[in-house]
């Protein structure tokens, strides 16, 4: 590679980390209150801040934490944990599924590595919102925001209560307003998918309210049942162009 | 205590490395079946709508505030709104509508 070039993709990179941080911000900040609240869910499973922060980091993963921390606080054995988490966090499997098909062919192994270990469902939401996925981009958002998770978490574990619960609530919503700036705007323009919010918005109802057997399972499996179910149909039913890649 | 709790957290986190890398690191030539191309395109939408609803509804004081943000912000993502400020409309519906 000629220094020019060496250059202008060292600049690409700045660029691209720049873009990250300052849309990771967001994000972090909702982690935050989430986090808050996890941690107070993490205190009383017994963990101390640090363990608290250290948990955050390692998994950066909010049901899924969530569910280990309430199996620990029951004593269960550390299988029944590995189930757990593995179920809550099986959705990842999936979104790291679809993201491996969006890496350009050059991009190491380690930067496949480095943006698969910040997959959570609203950094797969950036990456998504973007035909190719970037690394660089990705380590900027993750910078902004898997801190923040972390802090949040020792946070919660630490001050219990303080924040007036009205405000932890509303805090909380942002992620889904995030969700939903990713799914609207391919809505509009692709009525397949637009087909498949509505039909996933249903049928997550359904599961949650109406079917005992489904409301009985934690949200992390009807999440992962639902997602194969929908998306299953949907590819039957209307499968995409296979010239090109999928990211239109 | 702590021992225990320090492997549970290292096993929670073994588990969600794993999850996370599997796929990146085992997959690195470009599907071409096209079941499962359709089926990748599709993933993301599904997952994060089943996830949105009805769990923006019961995350906030009441299913109105709850309601009203669900709208608000699909209105504004809908019509090209940043994800900063579809995630703030949110927040502010669902704060001013849950003090009712």
């Amino acid at each position: 590679m000629s220094q020019r070039s060496t250059q202008a993709a060292a600049q690409s990179r700045g660029r691209d980390m720049r873009e990250g941080l300052r849309d990771g911000l967001p994000i972090g900040l909702g982690y935050l209150a989430v986090a808050f609240s996890l941690g107070i869910a993490a205190r009383e499973a017994g963990l101390t801040a640090t363990q608290g922060f250290i948990a955050s980091l390692l998994s950066v993963a909010s049901a899924g934490e969530y569910a280990g921390f309430t199996l620990i606080a029951a004593q269960a054995s550390y299988v029944e944990i590995a189930l757990g988490t593995l179920v809550t966090n099986a959705r990842y499997l999936l979104m790291s599924t679809a993201l491996s098909q969006r890496f350009s062919n050059s991009t190491p192994l380690s930067q496949r590595i480095g943006v698969g270990l910040g997959v959570t469902d609203e950094l797969f939401g950036l990456a998504i919102a973007h035909p190719q996925v970037r690394p660089f981009y990705q380590y900027g958002a993750m910078l902004s925001s898997i801190p923040l998770w972390c802090v949040g978490t020792s946070a919660g574990i630490v001050a219990g209560q303080l924040l007036p619960a009205r405000v932890v609530t509303a805090l909380s919503v942002s992620l889904f307003g995030m969700f939903l700036a990713v799914i609207m705007p391919a809505s509009r323009t692709d009525r397949v998918v637009r087909i498949c919010v509505l039909a996933s918005f249903a049928a997550s109802y359904v599961a949650s309210h109406l079917i005992p057997l489904t409301m009985a399972w934690s949200s992390g499996t009807r999440i992962i049942v639902l997602t194969v179910i929908i998306s299953t149909v949907a590819a039957l039913i209307c499968p995409v162009s296979t010239e090109g890649d999928d990211a239109s | 205590m702590s021992t225990r709790i320090w492997l549970s957290i290292i096993v929670m986190g073994a588990v969600t490395v794993a999850i996370r890398l599997l796929p990146l690191t085992l997959i690195r030539r470009p599907l071409k079946n096209r079941f499962l191309l359709s089926f990748l395109h599709y993933v993301p939408y599904v997952t994060l709508s089943v996830m949105t609803f009805p769990a923006i509804v019961e995350s906030c004081e009441t299913p109105l505030a709850g309601l009203a943000s669900l709208a608000v912000g699909a209105v504004a993502a809908w019509y090209g709104a940043n994800m900063v400020s579809v995630a703030a409309l949110c927040c502010v519906v669902a704060f001013v509508l849950g003090l009712l």
